[in-house]
């Protein structure tokens, strides 16, 4: 059995994890009031309709905070401190996650900053991660 | 239900806190369920109502003999015995039962049996797919992630974030049951290990194993115990975001659960922000209390940083918070809720080991996950 804190999919996030595995990231968007939002959800946490659609999201996004974890997890496989941040996505949610690609201190990571979406290995899966947008503008 | 209409009548902590080692958390829970009914002077027999979190309620029940016909199992972390004694008020006053134990027990330290960590990574749960892979391990990396924009925000210095614990050490100081007693220095916190930057190891809270209760009643009963009633007049709650992150919170600067709770809690109590005696703000980490103090409207927004460093909620000062020694000082388990009450409940009895005089009414607000869940509760010497 997978460590602990490797994610199990539901039913109702395969959707999400699909995408991860396709390298793209899928959010849930209300057809209805048209609120993309996270974590998904078969209710639109904004109006309650169940008529949901999967829409690729445009992987942009900005650093909103964080901390610098000075023992992260070994399924990260990290050489040191890793960052764990508040990241908000241009589509509307806040997501936790971290931003890797860049120094792990306070000069490298600046609140508000560019962030583009990637993905990150974690034990044998991948999972959502953040770069600095200039690394791949 | 009238502000004063339930009280509690009995109150303690399980027999040693700390580290107790051998001892599961049921254990805990059933000491100081035992030492809570003692307290009051009444048995088992005596309890038609119980509570408890993290484990089954029945699992307490069965062992202490008692066969209620109302229970709860309320988990929203930390604050769940917060919200607890609420159902309870709310329960009593219903007619559903008329005597509720509230039990709680955690081995954070030793054993860690049946800890809180196994609720919030239940396998497929949100927290378990979307949060704690990103915090493992450290719940410093995930309730503290507004911090460093509220710093940038509002000019909070590190050494105000400092100042927190070194306000509620000189509580601990006073308290031979807390954890650390010795002296503690801004210098001493900032030199302390790194965690999660900017958060230090002595802005955090101990690690603990503690248990504890209370028992719960009509006031129109409360005379008739031996210890002087505590009364409940008024309560709030809220919740906001996932169990395991801040992400979900729609305002992490100024959460709108905190707003929610304390106007809730003061508005049942008929009370303004004068009328506080005495304070409890959950501290898992040094930001909590300022979180607090802005949202429950001590203070302005931005302000609590400087009003606790500036001695305000020390001993002698105008606000006195936290005044065991709080989680950083005193004890924390995981799970403060329980231990927050109980040091409020000393005071409007008078029998804290740093008493403030006089305390007639008392605010506790705990937490509950890392920004899931909150309460507030007022607490009086006198029924209104």
């Amino acid at each position: 059995m997978a460590h602990p804190l490797v994610p199990v999919p539901t039913p109702e996030t395969q959707p999400y994890w699909d995408g991860v595995a396709a390298g793209e990231l899928r959010l849930p968007r209300c057809e209805d009031c048209t609120t993309v939002y996270f974590p998904p959800s078969p209710v639109c946490p904004n109006c309650t309709s169940r008529t949901i659609a999967w829409i690729t999201a445009s992987g942009d996004a900005s650093l909103y905070s964080y901390v610098i974890h000075q023992r992260p997890s070994k399924l990260w496989n990290a050489d040191g401190p890793m960052s764990v941040a508040l990241v908000a996505l241009a589509e509307g949610p806040m997501v936790l996650s971290t931003v890797i690609g860049c120094p792990q201190t306070p000069e490298a990571l600046v609140l508000d900053m560019p962030l583009r979406a990637t993905f990150t290995p974690f034990d044998e899966i991948k999972v959502l991660a953040f770069v600095p947008a200039e690394e791949q503008s | 239900m009238r502000p004063g209409d339930i009280a509690i009548v009995g109150a303690a902590e399980s027999t040693h806190i700390g580290t107790v080692p051998n001892v599961s958390s049921t254990g805990l829970a059933l000491d100081g369920a035992a030492n809570a009914l003692a307290d009051a002077g009444l048995t088992a027999k005596d309890i038609d109502g119980i509570t408890t979190g993290y484990f089954p309620v029945a699992d307490i029940s069965r062992q202490l003999g008692i066969f209620p016909k109302w229970c709860d199992n309320t988990v929203v972390g930390g604050c769940s015995w917060m919200f607890q004694l609420r159902n309870a008020a709310a329960a009593i006053n219903a007619g559903y039962c008329s005597t509720v134990l509230i039990t709680y027990g955690e081995s954070g330290r030793s054993t860690r049996h049946l800890t809180n960590s196994g609720d919030f990574g239940v396998r497929g749960g949100m927290a378990q797919q979307f949060d704690l892979l990103y915090g493992a391990g450290m719940p410093a990396a995930m309730f503290c992630l507004p911090v460093l924009r509220y710093m940038r925000e509002y000019g909070l210095t590190e050494e105000q974030l400092a100042a927190v614990p070194v306000a509620q050490r000189k509580w601990a100081a006073l308290n031979p049951r807390a954890g650390r007693r010795e002296p503690l220095t801004v210098d001493d916190v900032l030199n302390s290990p790194m965690v999660a930057w900017p958060i230090r190891r002595d802005m955090c809270c101990l690690v603990s194993d503690a248990g504890g209760a209370l028992v719960v009643t009509s006031a129109d009963r409360a005379k008739d115990f031996p210890t002087p009633p505590v009364y409940l007049l008024g309560s709030g709650g809220g919740l906001e975001a996932g169990l395991a992150s801040p992400a979900g919170v729609r305002d992490p600067l100024h959460p709108e659960f905190i707003r929610t709770s304390g106007r809730a809690a003061f508005e049942a109590a008929g009370i303004t922000h004068d009328d506080v005696d005495h304070l409890m703000i959950y501290d898992a980490f040094a930001h909590n209390p300022i979180f607090g103090l802005e949202g429950l409207g001590f203070v302005e927004r931005g302000e609590a940083g400087a009003f606790i460093a500036e001695g305000n909620t020390e001993p002698g000062g105008r606000l006195p918070m936290n005044t065991s020694g709080g989680g950083m000082s005193y004890a924390h388990t995981g799970a403060y809720g329980m231990l927050c009450m109980l040091e409020s409940i000393r005071q409007v009895r008078g029998e804290a080991p740093a008493q403030v005089p006089d305390v007639n009414i008392a605010v506790c607000h705990g937490w509950g996950g890392f920004w899931s869940a909150c309460s507030t509760l007022v607490f009086g010497s006198e029924r209104p």
